[in-house]
């Protein structure tokens, strides 16, 4: 597979630096308590995500898409490997311009929604005005602009998690990392919440990186899809889709969209029989 | 999810605290000891030689079997009738959101201040024990049985209806184990809280009884006897109270307490 | 985005029916109390229970309102009141204290986790002797009664709070990048707010149920003692005024904080979406 020789190559260096994100040979081990086998998560993974590119991550449950995702957002660092975001080593520590959309809901109930989604943006120090304008714009984009008083006990689950979208929004990221943030949700929401996130994609011009376990959720919404088999996780494939940057829900129409879905299906059934403890 | 986040030790390990704590607790205790004066505070072994001490003498019998059966008496009581009145309040909604607030409330009354009208209804003697007792440990079964019948998953109500079972095998096989976890937690503070109820009421109005021996060592200050037996007492508590815990979470098995 | 896609669905009528039902049982309660109270008047009053032993509730009432007039008890009020609000305050913050440390001692709360569950299983009056001679003969003993008596369950509590925090929002907090001391003012603290608050609660009721407990049976002053004294000099109309008193002082301070722990956690602690 071409691009793995390209990263692993002596140009390793010189990849890193066009990549946006570059993964090289990561893997991530658990260590068990009471002399348990430790557990081998994932990996080796190594693949790059281009600027400004849609790419996600689909595997079956357990492979540890989780995990890479948050070896990429620097919220864990990996056994073996190296992960480099713009240039710089990520290691353990979240580097500024990223932004995690996480599977749980994790809007903050004592605060309001204006204010939920103002909290990254109030950390890092930005003028009030400048806050209350890139809120109320992110607020008005995900569709709560009526709600910005309200709480998000108030609030129904997907429009929690828009919250928290909107939160990311207004870091003005340029990597935006969501691991699987419409899992709780039912499929037609779902496929709103996708158009939301395209059309957000292409406001913002920030790379994303998706976790998810939803083949056609994938197809529809990624330039690239990566393949991932079952634990400990590594990449089968990674499939390009060639859609344009002004998708929506017609590219369901398109014929390539069955054949890839097919091939990436192809790719996974296996692996998906396999997390399920069933025999291959 | 970080695997790694599991707390449960092993067995061994588990052992291996229980030890340290036992350990942490007598080293703290003698430490105690020393610090105050044995006269003051005595330190284990010479409480361990007082309790068998206490133990022996003749009349001890006399008043662990008065204890004991105002203790067992207000705890059958107070078992039975807080479950059956949880489960009444419980299945009835009405009901229970009425009686909520006002057993949250009696709940926090010091009871002991309610003494003398038990006593002036029941008269010193053994009933008076036994309804010091019952008031005490009556209310968090109450309250505990009454949540947990309320808190049965809908779903499971719906199984019983689609496997079309008999109210009967119903409540026999899906009612009660679903709610037997959270009942028997509501037990253990029962259980502790109506052998507290049981002691003060033999302190405060009793001639007989360990309470009574307790509140004598009080009075004549006499340390030695105070703590022998408080440290029966808390033995007691303690191994019914692990034990209840013990079937508490076996009862769980795996599920979130 | 079409915002009428996606709001919340909780229609009109359902909330209007909700109000209702909490209306019917409000009344349905005050009548249950009225009821038992007006019960409990005849029966002493027709001398279905020994009217001497249980005066009417109405006579209590009386002899309730003539002694906070009166005044002749103020000083032990303040006393039992005083000494209660010392216990609370050393309870609540020990506590939260001890919470905090077994919350990051993941050992030591593992060690200590039976003796926190059968801690309550002794009468912890039986140290009192040893308060006494480590404090004096005065109301500290008392005051360290309510605190032995408060402390755990505020420990506990708060270490259910700390431990109840969606591990979601500590993510968040290291997703923003946020400093320690930042991550517990803005987030931990927050989340296990209501839980805390569970926590106080319970320090305020016990430590009540200690101070007064141990005034009735072992001391000589403050406002348990004066029910026990007035008890044994067979003055029932005091004793029973008192008794009332404390009923309904305590009655009301437990419902306070039983509305504003209601309030917290509605607000607060996010059931399941459903």
């Amino acid at each position: 597979m071409a691009f793995m020789e390209q990263s692993l190559s002596e140009t390793g260096v010189a990849a890193c630096a066009s990549a946006h994100v570059s993964v090289m040979g990561a893997t991530k081990v658990f260590d068990m308590p009471d002399g348990a086998p430790p557990v081998n998560a994932l990996g080796p993974v190594t693949f790059d995500l281009r600027r400004g590119e849609f790419f996600s991550v689909v595997g079956p449950s357990g492979c540890g898409k989780s995990t890479l995702l948050d070896l990429v957002a620097g919220l864990s660092s990996p056994t073996e490997g190296h992960i480099h975001f713009e240039g710089a080593e990520v290691r353990g520590q979240v580097p500024e311009g990223v932004a995690v959309v996480f599977q749980e809901d994790a809007s903050f109930p004592w605060l309001n929604v204006f204010d939920n989604a103002a909290f990254g943006a109030r950390r890092n120090g930005l003028p009030e005005n400048e806050i209350r304008a890139r809120v109320d714009h992110a607020l008005a984009f995900m569709g709560l602009a009526g709600f910005a008083r309200s709480y998000p006990a108030q609030l129904s689950g997907g429009m929690r998690q828009r919250v928290c979208i909107a939160r990311a929004m207004v870091l003005r990221p340029r990597l935006m990392l969501l691991d699987e943030p419409f899992g709780a949700l039912d499929q037609q929401t779902r496929l709103l919440m996708g158009e939301e996130m395209l059309k957000l994609w292409r406001e913002t011009g920030s790379t994303v990186m998706l976790i998810t376990h939803s083949i056609d959720e994938a197809v529809l919404l990624s330039d690239r899809i990566g393949t991932m088999s079952a634990r400990p996780g590594t990449f089968i494939d990674i499939v390009e889709t060639g859609w344009s940057r002004e998708r929506g829900s017609e590219t369901a129409m398109d014929p390539r969209y069955g054949a890839l879905q097919s091939q990436i299906w192809g790719m996974l059934r296996n692996e998906s029989l396999k997390a399920l403890g069933l025999r291959v | 999810m970080n695997p790694g986040i599991m707390r449960q030790g092993s067995g061994r390990d588990r052992w291996l605290d229980v030890l340290l704590l036992v350990a942490g607790m007598l080293l703290l205790w003698q430490g105690a000891s020393w610090a105050l004066g044995i006269e003051v505070l005595p330190g284990p072994w010479r409480t361990l030689l007082q309790l068998q001490r206490e133990i022996a003498d003749p009349d001890f019998g006399k008043h662990l079997a008065e204890t004991s059966k105002a203790f067992f008496t207000a705890l059958l009581i107070a078992v039975l009738a807080g479950t059956s009145l949880g489960l009444i309040l419980g299945v009835r909604r009405l009901a229970g959101d009425v009686m909520e607030l006002i057993l949250i409330a009696l709940y926090s009354i010091p009871k002991i201040s309610l003494y003398p009208i038990i006593l002036l209804m029941f008269g010193l003697g053994l009933s008076a024990k036994i309804a010091f007792g019952v008031i005490h440990g009556i209310i968090p079964i109450v309250i505990f049985t009454m949540t947990a019948v309320r808190n049965i998953r809908p779903v499971y109500l719906r199984s019983i209806r689609t496997h079309r079972l008999t109210p009967w095998q119903g409540a026999v096989h899906v009612l009660i184990p679903a709610t037997v976890p959270e009942i028997v937690a509501g037990l253990r503070i029962g259980f502790s809280l109506t052998l507290l109820g049981t002691l003060l009421g033999e302190m405060f109005a009793s001639q007989r009884g360990i309470g009574h021996l307790l509140m004598l060592a009080i009075d004549r200050n006499n340390p030695p006897t105070i703590m022998a037996l408080a440290l029966m007492l808390f033995m007691f508590a303690t191994v019914v109270s692990i034990g209840l815990l013990q079937w508490d979470r076996h009862l769980r098995r795996g599920t979130q307490p | 985005m079409n915002e009428a896609a996606l709001t919340v669905p909780a229609p009109r009528r359902q909330s209007v029916a909700l109000a209702m039902r909490r209306h019917r049982v409000v009344l349905l309660r005050c009548l249950f109390i009225i009821v038992s109270i007006a019960v409990l008047e005849l029966a002493s009053r027709l001398a279905w229970i020994d009217p001497v032993s249980f005066i009417p509730p109405s006579e209590m009432a009386l002899s309730a309102w003539k002694l906070l007039l009166n005044g002749a008890y103020r000083d032990d009020m303040i006393m039992t009141l005083s000494s209660a609000a010392m216990a609370i305050v050393l309870a609540t913050t020990t506590g939260f204290l001890f919470g905090l440390l077994l919350y990051k001692l993941p050992r030591l709360r593992r060690v200590l986790d039976p003796l926190l569950l059968s801690y309550y299983a002794v009468p912890i009056f039986v140290l009192y002797p040893m308060l006494i001679v480590l404090f004096g003969l005065n109301r500290w003993p008392l005051i360290m009664l309510g605190f032995l008596f408060a402390v755990v369950a505020m420990a506990v509590n708060t270490l259910n709070g700390l431990e109840r925090i969606p591990t979601v929002l500590l993510r968040t907090a290291r997703m923003l990048r946020m400093g320690r001391v930042q991550e517990v003012w803005l987030i931990k603290l927050p989340a296990s707010l209501p839980f805390v608050f569970t926590g106080i609660k319970l320090s305020i009721v016990y430590s009540f149920i200690a101070v007064i407990g141990g005034e009735f049976l072992l001391s000589g002053t403050g406002f348990g003692y004066q029910i026990a004294f007035a008890y044994n000099n067979f003055d029932n109309q005091t004793m029973y005024g008192l008794m009332l008193l404390l009923l309904i002082f305590v009655g009301t301070i437990n419902l306070i904080l039983h509305a504003a722990e209601q309030r917290l956690y509605q607000r607060r602690v996010l059931r399941e979406p459903s």
